[in-house]
């Protein structure tokens, strides 16, 4: 029986089996997170901390676990990124124009995760409208990455799902949401040594998630290890009549599928991922993998995603332009901030001036821009046309491979005050992740090693659509194999 | 017949260019995107889902129904019915425009090319070719006089399925342009896709005008917003045209602008485009993949559709001889077409003569006392049977036309059946030899200097010695066999 005061040492399944078995209550564990996150404010993870509402929740998990009626995910203690709509609690996506903006209905995910029985410790700090890897980008101030460097520096828990991954990492939730549109979810998870699943588009239901990129934004977990991971999306997945773009496919039981192994499976290596500015212990670590992966029965086979370099520009477009249309409705017209104007023409103006940060605004006109009379077709149509080729470069590779390896980032965290001021070059930290997205493939961030300077990396798995199966089995032999020590273990 | 095509100007014939664009409201009960009612005059905001607000997360799922009703409506627009389509956003910023987007089919709409037949008073008719019908949603109301400096949105509209059916630029007066919309309407009633109100804006008519002389290349247009009536369209053609040909013969240019209608002075007026002229930024909506249609669903949809205007107006012709432009008129609703086949059921026998009588009386005495009394034909106080009871007396000469029109009016009046009012009235037609002589010989017997002109021969005086014998029997005398009758008597037969 492990020692009360260790309860946010557990892993979610172990906790949950902990709850089974009557080691300790749903409160108790509860309790464990919000003493621990008063401990650890100064992360800044949670943009709203709910520890009533969730002491009232863990309650009532104990009285179902009483009856022998606990749900899958029943007393767990998450952070729910701050873009999901949580009804009658402040919902934000980490924007000032949403200040206070208390929704009266409950997005899907968080319905699903609530209906089995999982507890909300608070509102997760992100970017702002999910625009950011950094975690900077929020209204309410960054977060810090718990893991530290020896010069000291804070550190980025990476973005835009930083507070879900510092909380995880930190000790601070038991597991987390994150929603991923370029790499929101694997980026941040790859900066903190945690685990970040970003399934394939329309695996998770999109309805009452506050949207970015319609087109690429997809809901998903960060957790301590694989099997955690499994068990989120299993609960957070499924299909939503409510969302046109949500798939009809019947989920699997995601769990079933670890502990398989992965001899016979082939394991493509993308020669285009050789990113320049890669940091060479990535690349060691990425050729780390495949031998991991071979060791383990696995063949590895050099594949080529031939459109790879013109990712991040398609990606600058499309996201812009989706976003450009869909913050429209942030207009001080009927909820959030209003600043007055003499005029509806100055009202608009004043309202998203002050109500939307530098880079939303900076992402809005250039999505205006690429969707204006005379630039559609050089920028958005040919974006469209480029994305239906990167889409084709993978649907090809998995004509010769079950699954893709490549490192989740160039780079390991970098300290906030590192981050880049050109924006082009912040651009170049989602290069990994964001071919994937735009495919809409499902990929998994496993902690595989350490940086020089003693920093958490991570090594993505992308698989075939609707195929998570395959890179959670895989990711297991990864973590298996990497044995790598979490923060919360150091 | 040519000279209607043409508006004669100063500098000679100018020939008009029209093509229209209708907003049909899609009879629904929920709308586009969402299950929020669409219900006509409820209080303001009572009909509003998160999605038509735009809250935060919110996403469309398309009606299947407001999809049938399109397919419906292709059909009887005799056009392509496209098995797959697509959402666009159109991008702009209002008040009453809770997405600062409007979903809408901007590539590929859901219906395709067709046409419809108009029917004109002439006799003639035009074929006129439809471009495309595509759905969309509609847009808040802004209401602007109810304080001093603030403007209220109603958001009970936002979102309601909107069929855009675009014509070619095929009409060439405004009778055509008329008759196009009378004709639509009478296609959607016949359906049911939408219920034609104009005056509740459930369609509303763009109209783009141009002028050109004949057979020049298409002049410059002008589109005419907000023109909600069949008379508003015909006030709006004429003024149009007016203003374009004076500025081209006065040497000026034609602006390529919207234009609105002004229903209260009957002019149209520049929308001056304040400095941002409209750029709408389309894009594919992604949250909405293409609308893929199952071909068998449409062709099931396509073997159910109810007999439509033209093909009832076709049987009409076929069955009972009737001239197009009687057929055209009733079929324009659903409602007359049945109420005139009901009323030729109720005949003993349906003749041709029979059917047409019947048309007139119904084209004619029946709508002009429900126009006089502000009456549908719902509320109408004679029945299908009590009218085809009235054409059969006239039918059996139990009275005469004129007569009959008497007892419509009592009919109309008292709800009685025309039989009953003949009897109660006395009304009956005198057809017996044995009535009517006495009263000729009477008429002959006081005006001898008359007789003796007319044999001299002078014939007009015909007619004075009928009226003389009609007069003194009230009228009820049978026409044909007080002619008769007379000639006998004045030894003319």
């Amino acid at each position: 029986m492990p020692n009360k005061n260790s309860l946010i040492h557990l892993s979610l399944a172990q906790a949950r089996e902990g709850l089974d078995k009557k080691d300790f209550s749903a409160l108790e564990l509860t309790e464990a997170y919000l003493k621990e996150m008063e401990a650890q404010r100064d992360l800044n993870a949670y943009i709203l901390e709910l520890p009533e509402h969730a002491l009232e929740a863990a309650r009532e998990s104990d009285k179902r676990l009483a009856k022998k009626e606990g749900g899958l995910l029943e007393g767990m203690p998450l952070a729910i990124k701050d873009l999901f709509c949580t009804e009658g609690i402040q919902t934000t996506s980490a924007s000032h124009i949403l200040e206070g903006f208390k929704p009266p209905y409950e997005s899907t995910v968080t319905q699903n995760l609530k209906k089995a029985g999982a507890v909300f410790l608070g509102k997760a700090n992100m970017d702002q409208f999910a625009m950011g890897s950094t975690t900077t980008t929020s209204y309410y101030g960054n977060t810090l990455n718990p893991w530290q460097r020896a010069d000291g520096k804070a550190l980025t828990p990476g973005g835009s799902s930083g507070g879900s991954s510092a909380a995880v990492a930190a000790g601070i939730a038991i597991a987390a949401t994150g929603s991923d549109t370029g790499g929101s979810i694997r980026q941040p998870a790859a900066f903190t040594g945690t685990v970040g699943l970003k399934p394939t588009y329309g695996r998770c239901s999109r309805w009452g998630m506050i949207a970015f990129a319609c087109s690429l934004d997809q809901a998903g977990p960060i957790t301590r290890n694989v099997r955690d991971a499994a068990l989120m999306l299993q609960v957070m997945a499924g299909h939503d009549p409510k969302d046109s773009t949500s798939s009809t496919r019947e989920l699997p039981l995601f769990e079933a599928a670890l502990g398989k192994g992965v001899k016979g499976l082939k394991v493509g290596i993308p020669k285009e991922y050789y990113v320049d500015g890669l940091d060479p212990t990535i690349t060691q670590l990425w050729e780390r993998g495949a031998q991991w992966l071979r060791e383990a029965g696995a063949e590895i086979v050099e594949i080529n995603l031939p459109h790879t370099k013109y990712s991040l520009p398609t990606y600058y477009v499309v996201a812009p332009a989706e976003a450009s249309s869909t913050l429209a409705r942030y207009d001080g017209v009927r909820y959030g901030l209003r600043v007055k104007g003499d005029s509806l023409d100055e009202m608009y103006e004043n309202t998203r001036s002050e109500g939307f940060g530098a880079e939303v605004q900076r992402r809005i006109l250039i999505g205006t821009y690429v969707l204006s009379a005379g630039y559609y077709d050089a920028y958005y149509l040919k974006a469209q046309k480029v994305r239906a080729l990167i889409a084709r470069d993978f649907h090809q590779a998995f004509q010769k491979v079950d699954v893709i390896l490549a490192p989740t980032t160039p780079s390991a965290a970098f300290a906030i005050d590192e981050k880049p001021t050109d924006p082009v070059v912040m651009y170049l930290n989602d290069a990994l992740t964001v071919p994937a997205s735009l495919a809409g493939l499902p990929c998994l961030s496993v902690p595989a090693g350490l940086s020089a300077e003693g920093l958490p990396l991570g090594l993505q798995l992308i698989g075939p659509a609707f195929d998570e199966e395959v890179i959670l089995r895989v990711g297991q032999v990864l973590e298996d194999a990497a044995a790598f020590k979490p923060f919360l273990e150091r | 017949m040519s000279d209607q095509y043409f508006y004669e100007g100063a500098s000679g014939p100018w020939e008009l260019v029209i093509g229209l664009e209708v907003h049909a409201q899609i009879n629904s009960k929920s709308k586009l995107f969402s299950g929020a009612a669409t219900a006509f005059g409820a209080e303001p905001n009572t009909q509003v889902s998160f999605m038509d607000a735009a809250m935060p997360g919110m996403l469309p799922v398309i009606n299947s129904h407001c999809v049938e009703q399109a397919v419906k409506t292709g059909f009887g627009l005799n056009a392509e019915i496209n098995l797959i389509s697509s959402f666009d956003r159109k991008n702009y910023f209002y008040a009453d425009l809770p997405s600062g987007y409007q979903i809408t089919q901007f590539t590929r709409p859901i219906v395709g090319k067709g046409y419809l037949d108009v029917e004109l008073e002439d006799g003639s008719s035009r074929r006129i070719g439809i471009t495309r019908l595509h759905l969309e949603q509609d847009a808040g109301k802004s209401v602007h006089d109810q304080h001093p400096d603030k403007s209220y949105i109603d958001l009970n509209r936002a979102g309601v399925g909107l069929m855009e059916i675009v014509s070619e630029p095929d009409m060439r007066s405004a009778e055509e342009a008329a008759a196009y919309v009378k004709k639509l309407r009478a296609i959607v009633r016949c359906l049911g896709t939408c219920d034609g109100n104009m005056d509740q804006g459930s369609m509303r008519v763009d109209i783009n005008v141009s002028v050109r002389k004949p057979g020049a290349p298409l002049g410059t247009r002008a589109e005419i917003k907000n023109v909600n009536s069949i008379k508003f369209l015909t006030q709006a053609v004429h003024y149009e045209v007016d203003r374009q040909v004076s500025l081209l013969e006065a040497g000026e240019e034609i602006l390529q602008e919207t234009r609105l209608f002004d229903a209260a002075q009957g002019i149209t007026r520049s929308m001056r485009s304040k400095e941002h002229a409209h750029d709408y930024r389309y894009f594919p909506d992604p949250d909405l993949p293409p609308l893929v249609l199952e071909k068998a669903w449409v062709e099931t949809l396509r073997t159910n559709l109810p007999e439509l205007p033209d093909a009832k107006k076709d049987r009409l012709m076929e069955e009972y001889e009737l001239p197009l432009y009687d057929a055209a008129l009733l079929v324009t609703e659903t409602e007359i077409a049945s109420y005139y086949e009901e009323t030729l059921q109720a005949l003993e026998a349906v003749t041709p003569k029979g059917a047409k009588l019947v048309a007139n009386w119904l084209l004619g005495e029946v709508f002009g006392a429900l126009n006089r009394d502000g009456k549908t034909l719902e509320d109408c106080p004679i029945t299908p049977g009590a009218l085809a009871g009235l054409v059969m007396e006239i039918q059996k000469d139990v009275i005469s036309g004129k007569i009959a029109k008497d007892v419509f009016s009592m009919m109309w009046e008292t709800g009685k059946s025309a039989p009953a009012l003949i009897a109660e009235h006395g009304l009956q037609q005198v057809s017996d030899d044995g009535a009517i002589i006495p009263i000729i010989d009477k008429v002959l017997a006081d005006n001898p200097q008359m007789v003796e002109e007319y044999r001299q021969g002078k014939d007009k005086l015909f007619g004075f010695f009928v009226g003389q014998v009609m007069k003194i029997m009230a009228g009820k005398a049978n026409p044909e066999l007080v002619n008769k009758l007379l000639r006998e008597r004045l030894g003319t037969a």
